[in-house]
């Protein structure tokens, strides 16, 4: 815990409901989210994320641990005193508000002059792009529009962390995507911290500087994107994130031993390896090292293409493959082909 | 030429008519006749016995401020009667704001329940209108009385020396009266609540509002259509009631309704009680017109939710 630390969680637990029947949706939390970043807690639904969101925000109380914000040990401050806000999954307009008084609502309830807050307010507005729309009642707004106006309303305060549960999850594809580049813009504009809750890997992976994978209450794995896929420390963040391929494995004399007999070197220790679909390639059989497999099926997929093969023991392993020029493939299921996995890109995990 | 759409809308058009026709016959014969009949009476001589003469008169109307000094003719201001419009107005306001204060957190508690409990607590509220009014009140004379469980209990235990006059007074009405229509608050205020979402109060308090600028600035925005239409269903019957006042306010403390029930009864004054209810219906009419402004005003920028 330093002074970089916009929000450290230290061993949170929370448990729901009492004796025989409580759940524990968070168990032993410990987490730093530093000053300025972006960092977005990633996981299934049911994972504790949104839970963990909540204690930070102050809407609930952690049954045991501690949550310091900016150094300050905010476990037992009510909402209304934590310098943090929140866009909310519903967005939560108050619907008998325009969109100006909505974004200039903490503003009028913190006691700011008129001045100050019509002044605020209008810089909100115009940093959502709202401008025009400002004296609208938030039931005549798009679902996009909405989204910005919970945005601005949660930034007009300047908060020392905002937090955003899931804020993206109700729009379509291609607003979705316009979003992600206007949340990643207003961060870098406002330098604020912002924590963000989502079960769309690609979202975490496009957005954030750091990502914190949960699953089952726990925190997995805490990594850049670029580690958490390349380099995820378990069967469940490899799995979660992004496609892979899983290959149980023993010990062999110099790497790892494929169930059916052939050695590959790999990173890492564990009983399970695991290499991306876009890390294997399919090649002559008589290549050296190449692994004997035979073609399952092809799946096409525009620019790509899906290659299910299965090796001499029966395991399913898919490739991913480039089309080439012109489209065909050349292969066909039932070809006997050779497997070789790319240079450091097999790891071993734990199971 | 006809269209064939043409013929279909008028067929539909004159069964819509034949449709609506009991409604309206209803609303003709039992809304407005009566009150034709009430309007017609207001404008006649009064008969010596009750009833009506046929003749036209303003007397009715004229009787409702003024009244006829019986030796030199001479129309004086009714003091009397003012005392009993000003009293019914000023009763009814506060029936209105106890139903209020009390039936807020009420159906609060209620619409906050587990929706599966919330049925048994609106029937536990509505238990008591299955009971007679009469019984009701004078249940609460029974309560208040000289006699009574409140006057008996303060004198045993030793913190009164004489029992307390609670009973026939002004203060008596207004309990009996919020008692008895505290549901009629309760019942739209939880209708309100139900629908209010309650995720505006954690983005409420996210946003530095502390409980009461929650309640102030969102809650009772939001529940207001809510508000206004217990205020108008507590507000209305008040202004006419006639068994509460009567049982609990005695003889000297007449509302509207018992001061119309004199005109017909021993009054003899039947242009005078008609003119007097043409009266009631005006105020109310006027105060629900306030209602429906405030309505308008608080729907502006509301949009769905409302």
């Amino acid at each position: 815990m330093t002074s970089q630390d916009a929000v450290t969680a230290q061993n949170v637990v929370k448990s729901f409901g009492q004796g025989k029947v409580a759940v524990r949706a968070l168990d032993d939390v410990s987490l730093s989210i530093r000053k300025g970043e972006f960092f977005t807690l990633l996981g299934p639904s049911g994972c504790g994320k949104t839970t963990l969101l909540r204690l930070i925000a102050g809407f609930e109380m952690p049954s045991g641990g501690t949550i310091l914000l900016d150094g300050q040990d905010v476990t037992t401050l009510p909402p209304n005193r934590r310098p943090v806000n929140t866009v909310f999954q519903s967005y939560a307009l108050f619907p008998h508000l325009t969109v100006r008084e909505n974004v200039g609502f903490a503003l009028k309830m913190q006691g700011r002059d008129r001045a100050e807050v019509e002044d605020r307010t209008n810089r909100m507005l115009a940093l959502v792009k709202m401008e025009e729309l400002a004296d609208r009642a938030t039931a005549q707004l798009s679902g996009g529009q909405q989204q910005r106006v919970a945005l601005a309303r949660a930034l007009a305060p300047q908060p020392k962390v905002l937090l955003l549960d899931e804020p993206l999850s109700a729009l379509d594809l291609k607003l979705r995507k316009e979003m992600q580049v206007e949340l990643k813009r207003l961060q870098k504009e406002t330098g604020i911290t912002f924590v963000f809750v989502t079960h769309d890997q690609e979202e975490a992976l496009t957005m954030s500087d750091r990502i914190g994978v949960m699953s089952a209450g726990r925190l997995q794995q805490v990594a850049t994107p670029r580690e958490i896929y390349t380099a995820p420390i378990n069967r469940f963040v490899a799995g979660f994130i992004g496609e892979t391929n899983f290959l149980p494995v023993t010990k062999g004399a110099d790497g790892a031993r494929l169930g059916c007999g052939a050695e590959v070197t790999a990173l890492g220790e564990g009983p399970v390896l695991t290499v991306r679909p876009e890390q294997v390639g399919v090649v002559a059989t008589d290549q050296p090292g190449a692994i004997a497999a035979t073609v399952d099926t092809l799946i096409y997929f525009g620019t790509d293409m899906h290659v299910h093969l299965r090796l001499s023991d029966g395991a399913a392993l898919v490739a991913r493959l480039p089309l080439p020029p012109g489209g065909d493939p050349g292969i066909a299921a039932g070809d006997g082909v050779g497997v070789a996995f790319a240079p450091g890109a097999a790891r071993l995990i734990g199971d | 030429m006809s269209r064939p759409e043409d013929t279909l809308r008028r067929r539909s058009d004159r069964n819509g008519w034949l449709l609506s026709a009991p409604a309206l016959a209803l609303l003709v014969f039992a809304a407005s006749g009566p009150l034709m009949i009430v309007l017609v009476y207001s404008f006649l001589e009064k008969g010596q016995y009750g009833n009506v003469i046929w003749e036209f008169s303003l007397d009715g109307w004229v009787g409702i401020l003024f009244s006829r000094d019986i030796f030199d003719g001479t129309l004086n201001l009714a003091d009397a009667h003012m005392t009993i419009f000003w009293r019914s107005v000023k009763l009814s306001l506060l029936t209105t704001l106890i139903t209020f204060t009390l039936g807020f957190p009420t159906a609060w508690f209620i619409a906050t329940r587990p929706p599966a409990q919330r049925a048994l607590w609106l029937f536990l509220m509505t238990i008591p209108f299955w009971t007679n009014l009469l019984i009701r009140t004078f249940a609460i004379g029974e309560i208040l009385r000289t006699e009574g469980l409140i006057n008996t209990a303060l004198l045993k235990t030793g913190l009164i020396a004489a029992p307390i006059q609670m009973l026939y007074n002004e203060g008596a009405v207004l309990v009996g009266m919020a008692y008895v229509y505290l549901p009629l608050m309760v019942l739209p205020l939880f209708a309100a609540i139900e629908r209010f979402d309650m995720r505006l109060l954690e983005a409420a308090y996210d946003l530095y509002a502390s409980r009461m600028q929650v309640l102030r600035h969102v809650i009772l925005p939001i529940v207001k259509p809510g508000i206004v239409a217990g205020s108008i269903l507590v507000f209305v019957p008040s202004l006419g009631a006639y068994v509460t006042p009567r049982i609990l306010g005695g003889g000297k403390n007449m509302m509207i309704g018992n001061f119309i029930e004199l005109q017909f009864g021993q009054g003899r004054n039947w242009p005078l009680g008609a003119a007097l209810s043409m009266t009631l219906l005006v105020i109310v009419t006027v105060a629900l017109l306030f209602y429906v402004r405030a309505i308008n005003r608080s729907g502006s920028g509301g949009g769905s939710h409302g």
